[in-house]
Parts: C-alpha cells; structure tokens; sequence
C-alpha cells in the first residue's frame, strides 16, 4: 500500500477499522478529537458505528457492554477523560473484556495543561481502579508504530480477554508522519464463545460479570486472571535496546522522549560520550529482561520522563540495586529538548569525559 | 552526511502556515524522505498565532520538535519576536515583509525579506501569499522543486482544489523569482 | 462631562479570551452587573466549569473555585453547605451542564441547593473545536455529526428548563438569549431574579442563556445572531417555566 502522510489521532482511527474495530464510543478532549472526529466520519463508511457518550464514563461503560457482545471496541480519551474510565477499565478487567483503550495524554493533576505530558505511566501500568489487575499498555514513539501497534492490541486484547491501552502523548495524537498500512503477524484467536450472541442459544446463558460474592470464588478468579497475565509477562513484553554496548550512561525512555534522547545520542557521540537507550514498547509488563545484561563501562541508568518521575521507579526494580539511577523529566507539558539530556549525561559522569 | 532539514513555519491563524508546513512535509514523503509536521494546538490557535515544525530527511527522525531550526519562516511580526533566536547559527530565516516591519536582529543567521502579500496579490489572491513564500524556500533548500509542491498541494488540499492549482503554480514560481 | 457607559465594577480589568464576536462576553457583564446592583458582588462565589468560559474564575472581581468537568453543581453544594450566606452561582456550557454533568445538575436541583446555575447554551462544544453537544440540533453539522446530527443515531437535544422544572427543589428556570438588545435586557432581569431567589433561600435557580459560537458554528458573528433567533429560539423557546410564588 502507498505511503500515506497521517496525524497520530486519525492514524489510529485507520488502524482499528483495518483491524476490524467496528463500535467506538468518544467524549471530546484535546489534544484526541480528531480520533472521535475521524470514527464519526469513516466508521459508519466502513459499516461500524460512532457514537458520541454523554461523558468519559457514559463510553466506558458503553464499552463494556459492546465488548460483552463480543465486538471490536474501541474508546479514547486524554488525562483528565481516562480518570473518569478507571472505574469502568477496573470493571472491564474483573469480567474479563477485550477492548483498546487510547490516552492520548496531557499535563496533571486536575485539568492541568493540554501539552504533552507523561504523567498518566502510574495510573497506565498500575492500574487507576480498584482492585488486583493489570492491563497491557503500548507506548508507541512514531505514528507508523502506532498504527502498527493499535492493530496488534486488539489482537492482543481477544487473545487474552483484557483491556489494552495505546498510551500516547499530546505530540503522537498531532504529529503528521509518513504511514504504510501493513498486515501485522495473525494471531490464531480464541472463539468468543463468552459473549451474548444476537441468536439465543437454548441453554447457553451468558453472563458478563465481576460480582463474585463468596471469597472462595473470587480467589480462584483472581489465580486465574493473574495466570493469564504471567503468560503476557512471558509472550508480549516488548522493547528496543540501541547503543548499549560499551556504553557510559544508559537512558530509559518511552515514546516521544525516546526521540529526543536519540537526537541526545548523536550530540554526545560528537563529544565521545556514549549513550545507550532502552526504549520500553510494552509499559506494563515492563521490559525487566532489557536490563539483565549491563556493560562494565555503563555507570548509570538514566530514566528521562516528561514527568515528575514515573517510570523510574520500574527502572530501578529493574535495576535491582547495582547502578546509581539518574532521573531527568520536565513535567506539566514541557518537552524536554536533546541538549537538556546532553548536559543531564555530561554531569553524570562529572563533567566533559 | 545525511541531509536533514529542519523548518519552523509561523504566522497568525489563517495565513495558511499549517498547510506550507504540510505541503512541504508531504513533498518530501512523495520524494521518499523521512518526514515529521507538528502543530502547536490547543486554544491559543483561537484568532492567536499559529505554527509547526517540519522535519525532511534521508535518515532516522529523532525528536519532531525542532529546537535549532535550519530555516524560519515568519509570516507575522510575533511569530519573528518569538522564534527569532529558534534558529541555529548559520541558519536562515525568511521574513514576510509585507507585515513585518522590522528586521532581523541576529547577525549570526542570513535573513530574507520578501514582500509575498503583494507578490500574491498581483498573483490575483492575497491567499496564496503562503505559497509565494514556499516558492522562495524551495529556492533556498534546494530538495524540493516547484513540481514537488504542485504534487504535494493536491495531496493535502485533495482533488477538490483542483481549480486552484494554476494560481498556486504561479505563485510559487512568482515566490522563486524573489530569490 | 457625563460617563454613559463604563466598565462593572464586578469584573476584573483585563481583556477577555473569547473570540471576536462571542456572546459569553455579554453573559459575564450581565451577572457581574446584576451581582453589582443587589450589593452581592463581594460576597459572590463563582464555581467556573470546563469549557470556553473555564478562566471565568479570571473575570469575575469575587472568590472562586474551577470545577472539574460537569461536576460544578456538586461543587456549588458543597461550597453552599458551608458557606449559607455567600451568593454561590456556577456558570457552565452546554455540555458540561447537559451531558457530563447531567447527574450533577439534576440532583442539585432535585435537593432544592439554594445556588444559582447560570447556563450558556450554545448548541455546540466551544472548547474542544465544535464537537455534537447535547443541545445540538437535529440537523446541525459538527465535527462529530459531519452530515448533520440524525435523531436515529444521536437522539434529540435537550430541553433544560423544562426537565429541571419538573422537580419540586427547582424554585427558578427561565431561558433567556442575548441575540439583540431587547433581549439582553429582559436576560439581565432574570439572572437578578436568580440570585435574589437564592439570596430569599427559596432553592434551586437557574437561567438558561442561549448564546453563539461563530468559531465553531461557521459564521459572522452578525450571521450567528440571526442563526440563533431562526434556528434555537423555535427549539428553545424563551420564557420563564418556574417562580416562586410572591408572598
Ligand atoms: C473529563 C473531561 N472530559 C473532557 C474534557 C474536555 N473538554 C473541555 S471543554 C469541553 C466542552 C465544552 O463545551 P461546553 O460545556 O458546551 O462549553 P463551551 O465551550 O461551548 O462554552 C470538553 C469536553 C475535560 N476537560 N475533562
Ligand atoms: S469557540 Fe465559540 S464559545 Fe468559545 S469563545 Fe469562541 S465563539 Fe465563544
Ligand atoms: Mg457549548
């Protein structure tokens, strides 16, 4: 298929009707409205339905009640909007549910700011409802991965009857990149034998459920969520390593900020300074593993967040004690440029090596 | 070394500066580079000022947000107040000098004044005053041809616009002979 | 040297966000005016909700809270239970009042909160770049109806005077437009008659204000006037639907 020059928000959008997402269920919020903008336009074309909820938790729910009757569903918001959804991606959780959540995310607490921001990692890979659970979460850094990743969420998603959310950020949902189309790797994927069907089957009650009153019923749910969710941990962890060998810092970086610490490479290279990046592609399960081998020469692990310092408690498990753990972020939409990190390296190692 | 070209295009909502950015982001792509456009958003585009960044290149796009740009297109006198000291030294900036009554105060650039609201408006439409301004840039930095645009401007404005395309040809190959 | 106009006492010096041409700009001068002449302006309380007017809390010369989205009625309440005597009052957009807030506002009223919904109906989501509301009507282009809003698909747009009337807590509902002169008066009489139903502690009150959106609508401010008079007022019409009976 042709190259195509794409904005991040309608670029998702294209990916989930080609990945057979036939409901979406929206709530305007910047800096997402041109995905909701473009489901309303091409949805019905592709004979899905948009629909537009009174509020956040209104398509949650809606979700929850699509994916219950085993569709391809699919509901997006930023910061402020995803809060409002925990209770529903909690709920989604506990009944099992597959659907793709999108953040494409802002500055907080509160309303905050409407600039990029990456301040929603907590509540991304920790789970902002109540309750034991996890839910795969993408960090796509380029709106080809984007597309290439929404496809492979809902994939993701039937394969192990659990929410996945694309966390963007405010620069992936407006940025314009160049986009081809790929057929990703098919999954064989499991019947939906679960969902309510349109023709009853005689005694074949569905239930879409997280009420399990008796203790010795929801343990035994719980074992087996978390069965599934060691399988995602061994299968579906995902993630790039670049320049690490031999390398004197080593910088943990998501999404966008892993491309200004690409540019932080290449300046440092010029000065002899080598910077390594691990650039985590599934947030949660968070690549451990990228962490296993280290170079004698790396010193540090430097985790650049557009936070106030997020993911850097994930490197540091990972780290398991045995390099310093240097944080650099600027949170509340401030994007961070390359010369920032270059110097944040430079004072690491204590000056110009 | 790999060619990589950073732009910031600036003006006042309606200047068409998103598009100028878009048109020169897709002629890049349909000339098989590497590309990146990123809009500044959000309220302040209400009747405020406008802008993106643009990145063509045969190599890796790192950061899409360009902080040493190689070229600076200001289209308004905020847009040069506030982006001025963006560009990287060496770099250029061309200045709509039809609405930017003062010059560049920077001598470690090369700046260009050109007049492309009157250039346009002997075009026949003050609204292609964007792309006189591209007809000069593609001048400049030398990737793109006059074509490459033409192509690009049906890409992004669709083939609706059709009918418009003989004065947006002639704007931009008005906007190459200021240079 | 006679002054003839000049700027409320009730708002701040300062210019305002709005576009060229937005009638939320005549609903602030309107309330901080109204609040001015019943001596009421200092001890006001201004809940601003999520939406273009969300830097009201910048404009308004009295103490105020920013709401997060649709939840300013609650907020009013909890700020009322406290404070009794102040003059609390929310001012919210369609879709934060109608659509996320729905909850909010309707237990609000069914509670009887003695606190005053100023609300600015403009068929449309300002903020977010003129997405379908709740308010929208049948027909009306957005950008998430782009042929148009079908009752099939999006239902019908809702009437907020006439719901909340229907409650018993509700003291005071009466839709008002600020399209002309005429009517900018007869707005500014009815939000003096809210807050002075709040001041007497007689309940919930609210003014339902029909106002433009040229950005997002598509038009001259001038056009958008007429739109509004042509095309909201039949939906929406004018006039008060509940008062408290004189004793
Ligand atoms: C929880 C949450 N969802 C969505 C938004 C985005 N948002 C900001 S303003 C707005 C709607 C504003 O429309 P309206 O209330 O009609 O006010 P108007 O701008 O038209 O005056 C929305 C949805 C938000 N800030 N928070
Ligand atoms: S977008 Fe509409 S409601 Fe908001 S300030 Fe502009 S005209 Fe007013
Ligand atoms: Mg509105």
């Amino acid at each position: 298929m042709e190259k195509m020059l794409m904005k991040g928000n309608e670029a998702v959008g294209a990916a989930a009707i080609k990945a057979g997402c036939k409901y979406f269920f929206g709530y305007p919020i910047t800096p997402q409205n041109e995905l909701p903008e473009y489901m309303s336009r091409e949805l019905p074309k592709n004979g899905g339905t948009y629909l537009q909820a009174e509020s956040e938790i209104g398509a949650i729910n809606m979700v929850f009640g699509a994916a219950g009757a085993g569709a391809r569903v699919m509901t997006s918001s930023s910061s402020p909007g995803i809060a409002l959804k925990q209770e529903g991606i909690s709920y989604l959780c506990g009944a099992e549910l597959p659907c793709v959540i999108v953040n494409m995310s802002r500055s907080g607490p509160g309303l905050g700011g409407i600039q990029p921001a990456q301040g929603d990692y907590f509540q991304a890979t920790r789970g902002g409802g109540n309750g034991d659970y996890y839910t795969p979460v993408y960090a796509p850094a380029s709106i080809q991965e984007t597309v290439d990743l929404v496809q492979e969420a809902f994939d993701v998603a039937d394969t192990y009857r659990t929410p996945v959310i694309i966390l963007g950020d405010g620069m992936i949902g407006q940025m314009m990149e160049s986009v081809e189309f790929k057929d990703i790797q098919k999954r064989r994927l499991p019947q939906k034998d679960w969902a309510l069907k349109e023709h009853v089957e005689k005694g074949s009650k569905k239930l879409i459920n997280s009420l399990y009153i008796k203790p010795e019923e929801m343990e035994p749910h719980l074992q087996k969520i978390f069965g599934k969710y060691d399988v995602i941990k061994k299968e579906e962890v995902r993630y790039e390593k670049f320049n690490c060998e031999g390398a004197d810092v080593v910088a943990v970086a998501y999404g966008t900020v892993s491309r200004i610490v690409r540019n932080a490479i290449k300046k440092l290279e010029e000065d002899g300074i080598k910077l390594g990046l691990i650039r985590p592609i599934t947030l949660w399960p968070f690549p451990f593993e990228a962490f296993d081998e280290i170079s004698p020469e790396t010193k540090a692990f430097l985790s650049v967040e557009m936070s106030m310092g997020q993911m850097i408690d994930d490197v540091k498990i990972a780290n398991a004690g045995r390099l310093p753990v240097e944080f650099y972020g600027r949170p509340g939409g401030i994007v961070p440029k390359p010369i920032e990190v270059v110097d944040k390296v430079k004072e690491i190692l204590g000056g110009a090596k | 070394m790999a060619f990589t070209e950073e732009v910031i295009f600036a003006g006042f909502g309606g200047q068409g500066v998103l598009s100028m950015g878009r048109m020169v982001a897709y002629a890049g792509m349909l000339k098989g580079m590497n590309v990146s456009w990123l809009p500044s958003y959000g309220p302040e585009m209400r009747g405020g000022t406008a802008n993106c960044n643009v990145i063509v290149s045969d190599g890796l796009i790192g950061s899409p947000v360009v902080a040493d740009a190689d070229t600076l297109i200001v289209m308004n006198r905020p847009s040069l107040d506030k982006f001025e000291s963006w560009v990287r030294p060496g770099g250029k900036i061309l200045v709509n000098s039809s609405l930017i009554d003062i010059k560049v105060t920077r001598d470690d650039v090369e700046a260009f004044y050109y007049p492309v609201n009157e250039v346009a408006a002997e075009c026949g439409n003050l609204k292609a005053a964007n792309m006189v301004m591209l007809g000069a840039y593609i001048k400049h930095r030398s990737f793109l041809e006059e074509n490459d645009l033409l192509g690009a401007f049906l890409k992004v404005f669709g083939e609706a616009k059709k009918n418009l395309l003989p004065l947006n040809e002639k704007a931009v190959a008005a906007g190459a002979t200021l240079v | 040297m006679s002054i003839v106009f000049e700027r409320t006492r009730g708002m701040v010096d300062m210019p305002l966000h709005y576009c060229p041409g937005c009638t939320h700009g005549i609903i602030h001068r309107l309330v901080a005016e109204s609040l001015v002449e019943l001596g009421l302006m200092d001890d006001a309380v201004c809940v601003s909700s999520v939406g273009c007017s969300v830097f009201t809390y910048n404009y308004f010369d009295c103490d105020a809270y920013q709401a997060s989205h649709g939840r300013a009625a609650a907020v009013a309440t909890g700020s009322k239970r406290v404070l009794k005597d102040r003059t609390v009052f929310t001012y919210q957009g369609d879709g934060d009042l109608a659509a996320i807030g729905t909850a909010e506002t309707v237990h609000a009223a069914a509670r009887g909160e003695n606190v005053t919904i100023i609300y600015v109906n403009n068929a449309i989501y300002g903020m977010t770049g003129g997405q379908m509301a709740p308010t929208t009507l049948v027909g009306q282009k957005a950008t998430t109806s782009p042929n148009g809003r079908s009752a099939e698909l999006q239902g019908y747009p809702i009437r907020v005077c006439e719901m909340l009337s229907t409650l018993d807590g509700t003291a005071f509902a009466e839709r008002v437009s600020v399209h002309n002169p005429a009517n900018v008066r007869k707005a500014k009489k009815a939000i003096k008659k809210a807050f002075e139903v709040q001041t007497a502690k007689q309940g919930f009150s609210i003014v339902e204000i029909l106002s433009t959106c040229s950005t997002n609508w598509g038009l001259n401010p001038t056009d958008s006037l007429k739109w509004l008079e042509d095309n909201m007022i039949p939906y929406y019409p004018l006039g008060n639907f509940k008062t408290p009976e004189e004793n």
